[in-house]
């Protein structure tokens, strides 16, 4: 499995065909308290760079792209109750949604973990 | 009268930490504490007095209600003190400075009040003949007469009733036109991120796709990224001018030209016209469309009288799509109203309408009194001013805190801060709560995006030279506090009747319904 980074602070890890999304550790700091997430429905088809999730904090609201194209297949119901959980664990439980790759050719645009912390250090 | 002999002497005692202690009630000296209304109010209590019916039995049937409302009773003097209480706990511009950047919270003119409560324009009713409401329909006319002479511009509609409604009307107006011409295919609006939130919402609200233009290293439009992005699929541009990073848009008039030549409209934010008013006409830098907050500009601001109002002023391109209904002066001098069934065929292409009726009554009459108070020199002085105050205070504390646009020469209505140099840990919202513990609404924070940790102030005209000095010296004490890395921030306001607040818990888990305690009615029966 592996893990890929956007310039707009999204995550994804690439399991097969599908993919889990969510905000960096850097993103959810930067926002601040997260009070609210809107997450995709199951079913919701994206392209790469469409607005996917929307994230509202203390300071200030959000949307989260997508870092690839594909069709949602679930949205992080947990977050509806526990919008905190960004904030605790941004990486691992905190995710966003689950899709499945149409193009995974469209990885190779976005950044490791290594180069994603190089681009952060320069913010 | 006796001779004290005993040393005392009248000095003001000052408030002793050391002697307070909770009181019996909860308030502090002649601060009331307030409960809720339903706290306070039971169902046994009324303020009014009805004689019994003497209409035999119900005609509701099975509808009549089971329990009761629900609805909490207090008698006349109850309710007028416990709304009074509350005010007494609120801050407004009549009891001080309000920095809130991009709100224009200058002084509102007690001759406003007097004009707007004359009988004539407070007791009239939208439906009323039009010969009978001349007089209110001429501040109408009179007024829109005066906001096309200030922004060069050819027509305006005076129906939006707030600043978004204004941006909704222009965006309408664009859309109409497109379509008129056959380019209803054009759905793409630029918005720059100097501009204001609305912007992107207003927008999205009227059916276009929003892509945003980046800003320069010195806060103004990308000019060149906007040139680049302009094509066949672009509707409009919407630009805030002066923007929200305090900053006049020097290349509006070149970025207008672009824009008409691509096909597409441009929509100015004019939220901060009073940075421009008598200096600025919006319509010479080829502007088609521009919201005026006649709460912001031309006084009246939110807490202080009146809602608001967002006059749309229209270039000639975009007059004919403007929403109905409108005044006109005939030849005779009477004005007359321009509705569905008067139009004829005379506005074919409007949009529609916005608004059930004319617009904000109050707030045009308050505008208009505030324009013919000023004249144009005063109009003109007022820009002047507020520009020289706001200007006074980022050149008071940009050795304080750090200001990212300082070197983009003078700014215009507003001064922006960033909480660069902050410790770990402290932020915006830690000086801003500190500044109320000082006796200052705080500044607008977080906003614009551009800025980490934004602090936007605008002083507006209404300050004298002391009270910017001493919001100076309260902002210079407090940002001083924060740079030690002062804990005591993190906490305040510690003087205010509620401390620190968890804002994320309120965000989280809202209260939005009161309910009652469980047993209470029970109990008490």
């Amino acid at each position: 499995m592996s893990r890929y980074f956007t310039e707009d602070h999204e995550w994804i890890d690439v399991d097969g065909d599908v993919g889990t999304v969510g905000i960096s550790d850097y993103a959810q700091g930067q926002l601040g308290d997260i009070v609210f997430v809107d997450v995709p429905e199951a079913g919701k088809s994206l392209a790469k760079g469409d607005e996917a999730a929307v994230v509202e904090s203390v300071k200030a609201a959000s949307d989260v792209y997508s870092p690839v194209s594909g069709a949602v297949i679930e949205g992080n119901a947990a977050l509806a109750d526990e919008p905190g959980l960004v904030n605790t664990d941004p990486e691992g439980e905190g995710w966003f949604f689950k899709l499945t790759l149409s193009d995974a050719s469209e990885l190779d645009g976005l950044m490791d973990e290594t180069a994603y912390q190089a681009f952060v250090a320069k913010l | 009268m006796t001779i004290n002999q005993s040393g005392w002497k009248p000095t003001s005692p000052q408030a002793n930490e050391g002697g307070a202690r909770a009181t019996f009630t909860g308030n502090k000296a002649l601060m009331l504490e307030e409960a809720l209304i339903f706290e306070i109010g039971d169902d046994q209590t009324t303020g009014v007095d009805f004689p019994a019916g003497d209409v035999a039995g119900s005609r509701l049937g099975n509808l009549t209600r089971k329990a009761p409302i629900g609805l909490p009773g207090l008698s006349e003097p109850e309710t007028v003190r416990h709304y009074t209480r509350l005010s007494r706990q609120n801050y407004a511009i009549d009891l001080g400075l309000f920095p809130l950047g991009s709100c224009t919270m200058k002084h509102n003119p007690r001759l406003n009040e007097k004009m707007a409560r004359l009988p004539g324009f407070a007791d009239v009713h939208p439906l009323q003949p039009v010969d009978t409401v001349q007089g209110a329909l001429g501040v109408i006319n009179e007024l829109a007469v005066w906001l096309i002479e200030l922004t060069g511009m050819h027509g305006v509609a005076m129906s939006p009733k707030a600043g978004a409604h204004g941006e909704l009307c222009g965006m309408l107006c664009i859309k109409a036109a497109l379509e008129k011409r056959g380019e209803g295919h054009r759905k793409v609006v630029l918005v720059p991120e100097s501009a204001h939130g609305t912007n992107p919402a207003t927008a999205a609200f009227a059916g276009f796709t929003v892509e945003d233009i980046p800003a320069t290293a010195e806060g103004r439009v990308d000019t060149e990224a906007l040139k680049a992005r302009l094509g066949p699929d672009v509707a409009a541009v919407m630009i805030t001018n002066p923007n929200t990073c305090g900053l006049f848009e020097r290349d509006l008039k070149a970025i207008s030209d672009a824009v008409h030549a691509a096909g597409a409209y441009v929509y100015c934010d004019g939220a901060n016209f009073n940075a421009i008013v008598g200096r600025v006409r919006p319509g010479d830098l080829g502007v088609d469309a521009m919201h005026i907050n006649l709460h912001k500009t031309f006084s009246t601001p939110h807490g202080g009288g009146g809602p608001g109002s967002g006059p749309t002023v229209l270039s000639e391109a975009l007059a004919p799509f403007g929403p109905l209904p409108f005044t006109a002066r005939m030849k005779d001098g009477h004005i007359a109203l321009i509705e569905e069934e008067t139009a004829g065929d005379d506005h074919p292409d409007t949009f529609g309408r916005m608004t059930a009726f004319h617009g904000q009554m109050g707030m045009f009459t308050r505008a208009l009194t505030y324009i013919l108070s000023h004249g144009a020199d005063g109009l003109r002085q007022v820009a002047e001013d507020a520009v020289l105050n706001a200007n006074y205070v980022l050149r008071s504390l940009e050795d304080t805190l750090d200001a990212p646009f300082a070197f983009s020469g003078p700014c215009m209505h507003e001064a922006i801060f960033s909480d660069e140099g902050f410790p770990e840990g402290f932020s915006t919202i830690d000086v801003a709560k500190a500044l109320i513990d000082e006796g200052f609404h705080p500044m607008t924070m977080y906003f614009p995006l551009v800025v980490h940790g934004a602090m936007l102030v605008e002083p507006t005209e209404t300050e004298s030279k002391a009270a910017l000095d001493q919001f100076i010296g309260a902002l210079r004490s407090v940002a001083g506090r924060a740079m030690a890395g002062d804990q005591s921030l993190k906490t305040a306001p510690h003087f205010a009747p509620r401390s620190r607040l968890d804002e994320t818990l309120a965000a989280r888990r809202p209260k939005l319904v009161w309910k009652e305690p469980a047993g209470t009615r029970e109990a008490a029966e």
